[in-house]
């Protein structure tokens, strides 16, 4: 690792400032992705400032909205029961990211700010219509997301918490990676009183989206069943050594029916 | 160069570190417990891992400079003088090891696995244990032993 100095402000506001300083400064939250890639000498940073004193993992619940600070872990997602009583899909789906050590440090911030393209909360908070709450601004989640690594995020901006709606049903259903647990596929189903959101994660050539071929079955009935005839087209999917395009199709309709027979049955 | 202070094993110390100092790198060069492995470049294997405020990290992911004020535990800090802990002896009893060198990690992810888990199932045991790469593939023992001391703790 090159060398780089670590600093810890105690509050959100010192940390944008410090951010903002210089384009060679860099925040961390769980550091899953940024740790590892500095060890390799991928990036490098002059100050590597860390949110941990911030006081960034609040969980709170108000009407009907689910708002997560960015600090807390796949743990404490995962362990909230809070989050458990009002959509267990998402305590299922933060348990299942990484391995045990990965959930102990890696945050929901992170996750979301790296947007890797095989990440599982990039699918939930795009199904659970989640806003971003950034030291700026409030940004929708299908803004926020822009293509693989990329969000809408500027180089000074860090984000607070997300806030996600409480589903009248809802599941996650991946296919992983068997060594690195990525999703090779992952999608979240989520039905509204108004509407169903599907969205898909390590499939899309530009990271997560909805599936709007899915959500328009489901609106007609919300089974499994009704998912029987749909065949996706692989274009605009990821090809790579773990999966083609086309067998990435499949995947997500048989995730996707999963999901929905898990969400039903609750 | 940042002063941290630790306690690592019961003990505090108070060490001058480099910010880009990794945290495993200070357990096994600044403070000479070598027990805690490095396996990998890649934070993939788990030889590394240790308990830092009672959860188990692998601590070539993470800074010594974040481990300030931290209470850590490392696989030197388990047995209580010539008794070793319950995981250390049914590793021990059930040959849960090949060459040994993932075992310091295994060991330390297996008690945070089991705690408060008597009646884990083997299908449990392997899925928690993903962290953990055991190179000589020796995992049906490492499972055997997670297993046993998992009803051990039951029957004490």
């Amino acid at each position: 690792m090159y060398s780089l100095t670590y600093i810890k402000p105690d509050s959100i506001d010192k940390a944008a400032s410090l951010l903002a300083e210089s384009d060679e400064h860099k925040v961390v939250s769980g550091g899953m992705t940024l740790l590892p890639t500095l060890k390799q000498r991928l990036a490098r940073v002059e100050k590597l400032i860390g949110l941990e004193d911030c006081g960034l993992n609040n969980i709170a619940l108000n009407s009907g909205i689910l708002t997560i600070g960015a600090m807390a872990s796949h743990y404490d997602v995962s362990h909230s029961a809070d989050i458990n009583a009002k959509n267990p899909a998402l305590v299922e789906l933060a348990s299942h990211i990484g391995d045990r050590q990965v959930r102990n440090r890696g945050t929901i911030g992170g996750s979301l700010a790296n947007n890797d393209p095989s990440a599982c909360y990039p699918a939930a908070v795009m199904a659970l219509k989640g806003t971003i709450l950034t030291t700026k601004r409030e940004i929708e989640a299908e803004e926020f997301f822009v293509d693989l690594f990329e969000t809408c995020l500027e180089e000074d901006e860090i984000i607070k918490s997300v806030s996600l709606l409480i589903p009248e049903a809802a599941a996650y259903e991946k296919f992983p990676n068997p060594a690195s647990r990525y999703a090779m596929v992952g999608v979240f189903v989520a039905k509204f009183p108004s509407e169903i959101r599907v969205a898909v994660t390590g499939a899309g050539e530009n990271g997560v989206y909805r599936c709007s071929e899915i959500e328009h079955a489901l609106s007609n009935s919300f089974s499994a069943d009704s998912l029987s005839d749909i065949t996706l087209s692989a274009e605009g999917l990821m090809s790579d050594i773990h999966a083609e395009a086309d067998y990435r199709a499949h995947l997500i309709v048989e995730m996707a029916r999963r999901a929905v027979n898990k969400a039903s049955s609750r | 160069m940042t002063q941290v202070t630790v306690t690592v094993n019961g003990n505090q110390h108070i060490k001058d570190v480099s910010d880009n100092m990794l945290l495993v790198d200070f357990i096994r060069e600044k403070l000479a417990l070598t027990g805690t492995h490095v396996g990998c470049d890649t934070s993939q294997c788990g030889a590394c891992v240790i308990h830092v405020n009672g959860k188990s990290l692998k601590s070539c992911t993470m800074l010594a400079v974040q481990a300030d004020g931290c209470d850590i535990t490392t696989i030197e800090g388990l047995a209580v003088g010539d008794k070793l802990h319950p995981m250390q002896q049914a590793f021990h009893d059930n040959h849960g090891l090949q060459c040994g060198f993932c075992t310091p990690g295994m060991i330390m992810s297996a008690i945070e696995l089991i705690e408060g888990r008597p009646d884990i199932s083997e299908q449990e045991i392997r899925q928690g244990l993903e962290g953990n790469l055991c190179r000589c593939t020796g995992y049906q023992n490492i499972v055997k032993s997670v297993q046993a001391a998992a009803t051990h703790s039951q029957q004490n």
